[in-house]
């Protein structure tokens, strides 16, 4: 009896070993960040995973090897969603890619105060400079933090097809001419408006858009620091919401409908030509394009106009909703990791990316090279806008963001009053603090 | 409504199994145990120590998978349960119980429980007498019998993530299969469609749910129908027993054991069930639909909220624990002791 324990453990061992078979093939992509003798391997994980966009990063990343020896880029393309699951996977196991996209915001505060994202003021000034004021959203406690890239901005894509088929020629400035607009549309028997409530993000956009009517720009900025939104401003974003959920604007079943993921989803019902309007970030084209059999979307009958006004609010009539993409670095990537980024930024790189339509670039010398029509149109009316206010769930962090988003979305459903966004923000928020 | 394990729910999951799994057990053993006593080893060690050690050699592997996925996982989670965490960094903000209070006290966690015992208790009262009917049905001979059992158990055999998408894009209002068949014949439902009103999601989900696991219950049924003797259905033919009084006092009462397992089973599916209702309506709209599964999902991935989906998902084995350890005690026990003393008499 007494060998038993050691035959045991020798069993154990036999097992064990065959666990440690099995699970030795997940290893093998760990991202050393220098392989000895002088040179440096920098990785870097971008989701431009398909056609010219992929190509073009990767010549990006051969140039730049080519430009300073002995770095060595290795380039991961991702699928969008799969990078999102990695990344999260990768803070939380703390081996995060040197450089990767960040959203900014909440997210990005929650990043710095884990020690995962390094601070880059200091190392890449001049690119921070050039790039003014979109950098904001990428700024904590007045550190940035990451390089916005591309840039964009919210508003309503519509058909102008169907647009004409109701009688309205212009496109409405003000929520009175819109609710005109949305009686017209439903006349002439077409769906005004898609919403993908139930996703919730893009139903929340529209009570982010009426909060930056009504509420001053100083109002916002403020609350996005102390996460106080005792400001009446909030309330009334609310109430200006109803109104727009009691004219009943929106596609049947809006509470259930995705936001961009199949015919029946928000952007495939504009797509497909179901409903006439959708409130949509400046992908839309993109995703509209990727709905459609021939893969062109609306092709000429894409409009855009942005969101419209309200009498009286307080807000600027031309500020925008958006938000964007960032290179960040983490915190321990070598120095060549920001030398990368930082060339990611420079005049020359982001022409090419402007000339492929990849994104709304966010250097200024290389907006002039944005050949899509619709994109060209978005850049000017971002570019003309006081201030782009980040969307707020991604501003205010995933936690009172989604509060924020959920509540929203129970007003759509007829559940919850102005107050009730307010209120469950606030609490949201406070639980935070 | 059996929910396959995932990630969600796979710590309940493992409290379940080895109930399940004796039950197994204790009907297979029965003919296999004359043959277990092997011969012992010829070079030295005792047949005992042998013996322990093949026991030790086979189980090693999977007890390590057991500990690894099951109870490691437990144990993080409640740890990860007590503190505030977004998800990285070190566990540093402890709170106590602060997280169990606040699920406790919130409205769509309640909410959620109550769905959960909803689904559970339709689940039954819809699958039951009607698989038991279908079951009965299809245990009769006739022309295309085992067409016919196939046919019945392919929603089953479908992947519940294909199932649901197929049903959700079934019932799209307006542009849907289901909506287009309705407006023909002159009917309407609802405005907002099955999956958008508040309304009639729950229920839209429940109907999913029966077609998507009534052949599980239909298939259990007619195996355990296989296991009522021959002798006794001739006995009551001669006594003269109508079909009706043969399947009332036969039998459903040696059912009995097939139709409590079954149950138990789909109990344990209700209270973890996830895929269905995520894919179907992401626990909207309103929250109408939500259960204690998609409640916690949100919570992590969606809100970084990990501190709290872990209480969510602490109360969620607990309540799954109990449900199951009270229904073994009380219903299932009378099974597995009469196993037991039909084998000690044998």
């Amino acid at each position: 009896m007494k060998r038993t324990p050691v035959l045991g453990a020798l069993a154990l061992g036999m097992s064990l070993a065959l666990l440690g078979a099995c699970s030795s093939g997940g290893d093998a992509e760990s991202n050393d960040d220098s392989t000895g003798g002088g040179e440096t391997t920098i990785t870097w994980w971008h989701n431009s995973n398909t056609g010219d966009g992929k190509d073009y990063y990767d010549q990006v990343a051969k140039d730049f090897e080519a430009e300073n020896p002995g770095v060595h880029v290795e380039v991961s393309a991702m699928q969008h969603e799969d990078m999102v699951t990695k990344l999260e996977a990768a803070f939380q196991s703390g081996d995060t890619p040197d450089i990767y996209m960040e959203r900014g915001g909440g997210e990005l505060k929650d990043h710095v105060a884990a020690g995962i994202t390094k601070d880059i003021s200091e190392s890449a000034k001049e690119t921070i400079d050039k790039i003014g004021g979109s950098v904001a959203g990428w700024q904590v406690d007045g550190k940035t933090y990451g390089l916005p890239f591309s840039v964009g901005v919210v508003g309503f894509w519509y058909n102008k097809a169907l647009w004409a088929q109701a009688g309205i020629t212009e496109p409405p400035a003000t929520w009175d001419d819109f609710f005109a607009d949305i009686d017209k549309l439903k006349a002439a028997g077409i769906e005004p408006i898609s919403v993908g409530a139930g996703d919730k993000w893009p139903a929340a956009h529209y009570w982010y858009y009426t909060a930056v009517r009504e509420c001053a720009e100083s109002v916002l900025q403020e609350s996005v620091k102390t996460l106080d939104f005792s400001d009446p401003c909030f309330v009334k974003a609310g109430d200006d919401l109803k109104k727009i959920i009691d004219s009943e604007p929106f596609n049947s079943g809006f509470l259930s409908t995705p936001a961009q993921t199949g015919a029946t989803s928000a952007s495939g019902l504009l797509a497909t030509g179901k409903v006439a309007t959708e409130l949509q970030g400046h992908w839309e084209p993109g995703v509209m394009q990727g709905l459609t059999e021939d893969g062109k979307g609306l092709g000429e009958n894409t409009g855009w106009f942005p969101f419209p006004t309200f009498t009286g609010g307080k807000g600027e009539p031309t500020a925008a909703l958006g938000g964007g993409d960032a290179w960040a670095v983490s915190n321990d990537a070598p120095d060549a990791a920001v030398d990368f980024v930082n060339y990611l930024l420079s005049d020359k790189v982001q022409k090419g990316f402007a000339e492929l339509d990849m994104g709304l670039p966010t250097n200024p010398t290389a907006s002039q090279y944005v050949s899509d029509p619709a994109l060209a149109d978005l850049l000017k009316v971002r570019d003309a806008a006081p201030y782009v206010q980040l969307y707020f769930d991604t501003a205010f962090g995933a936690s009172v963001g989604g509060a924020m988003n959920d509540e929203i979305a129970l007003m759509f459903a007829g559940q919850a009053s102005s107050q009730d966004i307010v209120d469950a923000t606030q609490a949201a928020a406070d639980a935070e603090k | 409504m059996i929910d396959v394990a995932d990630e969600a729910n796979a710590p309940v999951g493992a409290s379940a199994s080895p109930a399940t799994s004796t039950l197994v057990e204790v009907a297979g053993r029965a003919h296999a145990r004359p043959a277990a006593p092997a011969s012992g080893g010829r070079r030295g060690m005792g047949p005992a120590v042998r013996k322990r050690l093949e026991i030790l050699f086979f189980t090693a592997p999977a007890l390590l998978l057991f500990l690894f996925f099951v109870v490691w996982p437990i144990i993080k989670a409640v740890q990860f349960s007590v503190y505030r965490w977004k998800g990285y960094g070190p566990l540093v903000d402890f709170v106590g119980f602060k997280n169990y209070i606040s699920v406790l006290n919130n409205d769509v966690f309640i909410d959620a429980f109550k769905h959960n015992i909803i689904i559970a208790i339709f689940s039954i009262l819809i699958q039951l007498p009607l698989g038991l009917a279908i079951a009965l049905l299809l245990n009769r001979k006739m022309k295309g019998q085992n067409q016919l059992r196939t046919l019945i158990f392919v929603p089953y055999v479908l992947a519940e993530v294909i199932a649901s998408v197929i049903w959700f894009q079934l019932l799209q209002p307006k542009y849907g299969v289901i909506d287009t068949m309705l407006s023909t014949v002159g009917l309407h439902g609802p405005a907002q469609g099955f999956l958008g009103d508040p309304k009639w999601a729950l229920a839209t989900v429940i109907v999913v749910l029966t077609w998507k696991y009534l052949g599980l219950a239909i298939i259990l049924f007619l195996a355990g129908l296989q296991t009522v003797p021959e002798e006794l259905y001739e006995a009551a033919q001669i006594d003269g027993a109508s079909w009706w009084q043969v399947q009332r006092r036969i039998t459903i009462p040696l059912l009995g054991p097939t139709i409590r397992t079954w149950a138990f089973l789909s109990m344990i599916g209700s209270l973890q069930l996830f895929d269905m209702v995520w894919i179907l309506t992401g626990g909207g709209p309103a929250n109408a639909t939500n259960t204690m599964a998609t409640f916690l999902i949100t919570e992590g991935t969606k809100r970084s909220n990990y501190g709290i989906a872990s209480a969510a998902s602490v109360i969620l084995f607990v309540v799954s624990l109990v449900a199951a350890l009270l229904y073994q005690r009380f219903i299932l026990s009378r099974d597995v002791l009469s196993d037991a003393r039909g084998r000690k008499n044998r």
